[in-house]
């Protein structure tokens, strides 16, 4: 029945045509930097962007991934972030659990507290987590970040989980009740299967917020073998000053577990961000 | 619900530990190391109570902390219309039924995928001076001009430095910080679009002042829920920049495109004034806490009418 609407009033050429066109100029700098990260310097800085390379090469990709490092910041971003993840699910999970399932004084006050935390600017706490870590003894080491990336995105999940589980109808809960299960595993056999659509959300977004965190990771990390891509990547930048094409490379790599992430699970990663935005 | 009174502490216990240790207490912390002038290195308790001594040196002498403010400020501005706009005029447009739609909302969506260091580090190469593709292409325009005869020096183009000027630079960040914006506002309007009724978009298909009007009286209005949250949204985000500032530029060239998370960052962990900065950090949160308190009062709005 859309169909005969649409054929009625077909949406205005001009529309379309500015629609492709800045998607196109949307593309520009990402396309820009595939085919710069092919070329050489020399190349760029003597014949400009616009000209037709005589040689394309993959040596930047090579040497980005090898001897600047990428490889090994990569693989401290997943040490980081999949464990970071787990535990700030497993923890949200719960917190929603409670505010949802229980009446109690203060259950408002925790919901909004989680919700002023997530909307923090968080450079604000960078001195006293760069304190709190030191005095843990957890400074430079993976956990400085872990934890912190836990603790601090306890906010939006917990936010997000709480709206999704009130939609779970009580009587569920209230069942499990009679049939004499304790909370604990209404917890885990009700609240948590149904909320699994959320937890898809909410991991694919906080893979990629976690994996792109570059603050934390200058804060509380310092030796070179632990950095994440992050401030990995900024360190090429002090290494090969002024060889563009190799460290657009190796942000492209950098950015490919975000990429993969991001398409595999896009219908989840769209899901999560509105849903912090449109419910509640 | 009758439950026993300490059931849901249970569940709580844990997470609100790490809560208040990683969040709660710092945030407190930063308050009073405001009032201190601790250096980072010696004991805190050796530090000095010093009152708001760092407040007044902030506000009358710093005029670094005056460009950082108005460039936080700057960056809201634009954020709050440029980007605002046009990712709603974008869901507008995607919203009906065009071929590759998928397509195009990826390529709008995509820089979100990004990391903000490798957006500040491919929108550095777009504005290298000689190898970047800003001048680049401008560069390219000079010689077909040069070709067909006019007077004009294609080298020229070079000399452009977009992220060493320092009328430019503040803005050539955030135009790179807003090429990610837009489409953020785009999906939050899209998702803002679909809990409308179909009928009246529908009927705003039409071309010309018709369907303007409608979307000025009708759609936009509806759309009033969504709006208020891009605007916190995008506000935040323009005070919560940081990563970007500091990849391009650091805040430079003579701290002209300083914005107040890079000038607290620079005080604590490279001029080691941690107090000093720690009150850079309290007016961050001050500023913050006013758009934290818009986005609250909504949510209260949007549950009681739920609940009624």
């Amino acid at each position: 029945m859309s169909m005969i609407s649409e054929a009625k009033r077909p949406i205005s050429r001009w529309i379309v045509a500015i629609v492709w066109i800045g998607a196109i100029i949307w593309l520009i700098p990402i396309v820009g930097a595939f085919v710069t990260s092919l070329r050489t310097m020399d190349d760029l800085n003597t014949n400009g962007f616009w000209a037709i390379p005589r040689e394309f090469t993959l040596g930047n990709y090579t040497e980005a991934w090898t001897r600047a490092g990428i490889s090994r910041y990569l693989l401290n971003s997943f040490i980081i972030t999949l464990p970071a993840l787990a535990f700030m699910l497993f923890f949200s999970s719960m917190c929603a659990y409670a505010l949802v399932r229980f009446r109690f004084r203060l259950s408002k006050f925790l919901y909004f507290l989680f919700i002023g935390g997530m909307l923090l600017p968080f450079q604000i706490l960078m001195i006293p987590v760069f304190r709190l870590s030191n005095d843990l003894n957890i400074y430079d080491t993976y956990w400085a970040l872990i934890l912190f990336h836990t603790a601090f995105q306890l906010g939006f999940c917990t936010f997000v989980l709480r709206n999704f589980m009130r939609t779970i109808p009580t009587s569920l809960f209230e069942s499990a009740v009679i049939d004499g299960a304790n909370e604990w595993t209404i917890y885990r056999r009700i609240g948590l299967p149904l909320v699994v659509p959320a937890l898809a959300a909410l991991a694919t977004l906080e893979f990629t917020w976690v994996f792109n965190d570059y603050l934390w990771a200058l804060v509380l990390v310092n030796r070179d073998e632990l950095k994440p891509v992050t401030t990995g990547l900024s360190t090429l930048l002090g290494q090969y000053i002024n060889n563009w094409p190799l460290i657009v490379a190796g942000s492209l790599l950098a950015t490919i577990p975000t990429l993969v992430v991001f398409f595999a699970l896009q219908r989840y990663f769209i899901g999560g961000l509105t849903m912090g935005a449109t419910k509640g | 619900m009758r439950h026993r009174p300490w059931v849901p502490w249970a569940f709580l216990a844990a997470p609100l530990l790490m809560y208040s240790v990683w969040v709660i207490y710092p945030t407190l912390s930063t308050f009073y190391l405001s009032f201190t002038d601790w250096d980072g290195f010696s004991d805190l308790k050796d530090a000095n109570f010093i009152g708001f001594e760092n407040y007044y040196e902030l506000f009358v002498w710093d005029d670094t902390f005056r460009k950082a403010i108005l460039n936080n400020l700057k960056w809201i501005l634009v954020f709050i219309t440029i980007p605002t706009s046009l990712g709603l005029a974008l869901a507008l447009a995607l919203n009906q039924s065009i071929r590759f739609d998928r397509f195009l909302k990826v390529s709008y969506y995509l820089p979100m995928v990004l990391s903000f260091v490798v957006i500040g580090l491919i929108w550095s190469w777009i504005y290298h001076p000689a190898a970047g593709l800003i001048n680049g292409t401008l560069e390219s325009i000079l010689t077909l001009l040069k070709a067909i005869g006019l007077p004009v020096n294609p080298e020229s183009a070079r000399s452009i430095g977009w992220l060493a000027d320092e009328d430019l630079a503040i803005w050539a960040i955030i135009a790179a910080a807003g090429w990610r914006q837009v489409g953020y506002v785009m999906i939050l309007y899209l998702a803002g679009l679909k809990t409308l009724d179909p009928q009246i978009l529908d009927a705003a298909k039409v071309d010309g002042a018709e369907s303007w009007s409608l979307f000025r009286s009708v759609i936009f209005p509806l759309l009033a829920p969504i709006t208020t949250i891009v605007v916190v949204i995008s506000i935040i985000d323009s005070l919560r920049s940081f990563d970007m500032v500091w990849v391009m530029t650091r805040g430079g060239p003579y701290h002209s495109s300083e914005v107040l998370a890079n000038f607290m960052y620079l005080e604590a962990f490279n001029n080691y004034n941690m107090g000093y900065a720690a009150a850079i950090g309290v007016i961050l949160f001050l500023i913050s806490i006013f758009f934290i308190g818009i986005y609250i009062w909504r949510i209260v709005k949007e549950e009681e009418a739920q609940g009624a």
